[in-house]
């Protein structure tokens, strides 16, 4: 089916997302980490627009936007469906997809940078949008159902980035007491071997922070 | 799919994220019925129901389920009536390139226009530059074809059609041509507006225009 590149930095937590879900397809790929500081040829070749990581580049072609990549791997490449059947079903996975990025991510962020009067509200926000995801999660082992599906992959790198925000800001947001479906979820997802072995971790942001940066060069499947 | 369906849409005039959807019901010949909310007053408690996330429109309501968020209904209306005029293309990759430009038309024009319609001053002065390179970069899309779907109409030129209805009010609050920047774009815009579809369903552009001056009014922006 093509030659694979990934185009990505390590500590991204969008690039991870392209790297599971071409190992759940069980889809060959090579992986090219990005200096951020000074952007390949490559990179801003394929991706003129943005200049951001992650792009896939499929027999040449690249694709860029994690979630636009998502569904084009899920397109590409049959077996381990991401998406599920029904339409209602897609679209509702489509919508808690772009809301983890739009509304997740971001809150989480201001949570952290947020001082005084404003970091209270903030947290209040961030809260609110994980129990939005807790909701979704609750009686089910995975938001895809039985087994991981898109919403699992667009999610599963936020745990550690939450943990990390949280011991940088020095706050917390996702409470195992508010988030017990949510929170057990992030232990299991975690965990899961082609998803751990290829994750940003706590520690790695924290060394990045600190003035240290984390790189790899490696040859995925 | 055909008789038995009951089809709302919760709408707002001048809404180009309604418009997108307006766009996709007609192409497809789908018939039904149009809510209007008046996001000027108080939130119905119909679309606080059927969007409790976000509270805004578009929501397409569909047999009684809700789908929300413009690009994700227009994409789930042509999942559920894949019988008749697809609007995304066949070929994995062509879609993703679609998704990609509809998503830079959310992420990067759709703001760039606010601040030429709703801004003024300096604000609204870097709003114009921006939102002619960012179009222009769109315009490079079309190459030779006479529609970003090709020989026909499709996904993103239903993404970026009520924008198109909206140039009259972007280039009377900014006191700029953009035809004179982007001739290509304008001509690709006049040729949709040949389709009896298109101009069936959305306002004319001179009405859009009156629409925002009364909602500028009434919202004090």
């Amino acid at each position: 089916m093509g030659e694979v590149k990934v185009l990505g930095a390590s500590l991204s937590f969008f690039c991870c997302r392209v790297e599971w879900a071409l190992k759940l397809k069980g889809v060959a790929y090579e992986y090219l980490e990005e200096d951020l500081k000074n952007k390949s040829p490559m990179l801003l070749q394929s991706n003129p627009v943005h200049k951001k990581i992650p792009v896939l580049v499929h027999d040449g072609r690249p694709i860029a936007e994690s979630l636009v990549i998502l569904e084009y791997i899920d397109e590409a490449w049959k077996g381990y469906p991401l998406l599920p059947e029904d339409p209602s079903e897609r679209a509702k996975m489509r919508f808690w997809a772009r809301f983890t990025d739009e509304k997740c991510v971001l809150s989480a962020w201001a949570a952290c940078c947020a001082k005084g009067h404003e970091r209270e509200k903030a947290i209040e926000s961030a809260q609110e949008s994980l129990s939005f995801l807790e909701k979704q999660i609750e009686g089910k082992k995975f938001f895809g159902g039985e087994t991981m599906g898109l919403l699992d992959l667009m999610v599963g790198s936020l745990p550690n980035w939450i943990e990390f925000l949280e011991e940088h800001g020095g706050m917390k947001l996702l409470d195992e007491e508010k988030f017990p479906s949510l929170y057990e979820w992030a232990q299991k997802f975690i965990n899961i071997p082609i998803i751990s072995e290829r994750i940003p971790t706590k520690e790695g942001l924290i060394n990045y922070f600190q003035g240290g940066q984390n790189s790899r060069h490696t040859t995925g499947k | 799919m055909a008789n038995s369906d009951h089809i709302v849409l919760l709408d707002f005039s001048g809404s180009p994220f309604v418009m997108r959807v307006r766009l996709a019901l007609a192409a497809k010949g789908i018939e039904y019925q149009i809510k209007e909310e008046d996001l000027t007053q108080s939130k119905s408690s119909l679309l606080l129901k059927v969007n409790p996330v976000h509270k805004k429109i578009p929501v397409l309501i569909h047999n009684g389920k809700p789908v929300c968020e413009s690009l994700i209904i227009v994409e789930y209306i042509d999942e559920v009536w894949k019988d008749r005029c697809p609007l995304l293309p066949a070929d994995p990759y062509q879609r993703a390139k679609a998704k990609f430009w509809a998503d830079f038309i959310d992420k990067m024009v759709h703001p760039s226009s606010y601040k030429v319609w709703a801004a003024n001053g300096e604000v609204q002065e870097a709003g114009k530059k921006e939102f002619i390179d960012r179009i222009k970069m769109l315009e490079g899309e079309l190459k030779s074809n006479p529609y970003f779907g090709g020989e026909t109409l499709g996904f993103l030129d239903i993404a970026f059609l009520p924008l198109y209805y909206w140039f009259h009010t972007l280039e009377t609050f900014g006191k700029f041509s953009i035809e004179a920047e982007c001739p290509k774009l304008v001509a690709w815009g006049k040729r949709c507006m040949e389709e009896e579809f298109v101009c069936a369903s959305l306002p004319h552009p001179h009405k859009v225009y009156d629409l925002v001056v009364e909602y500028k009014k009434k919202m004090g922006i």
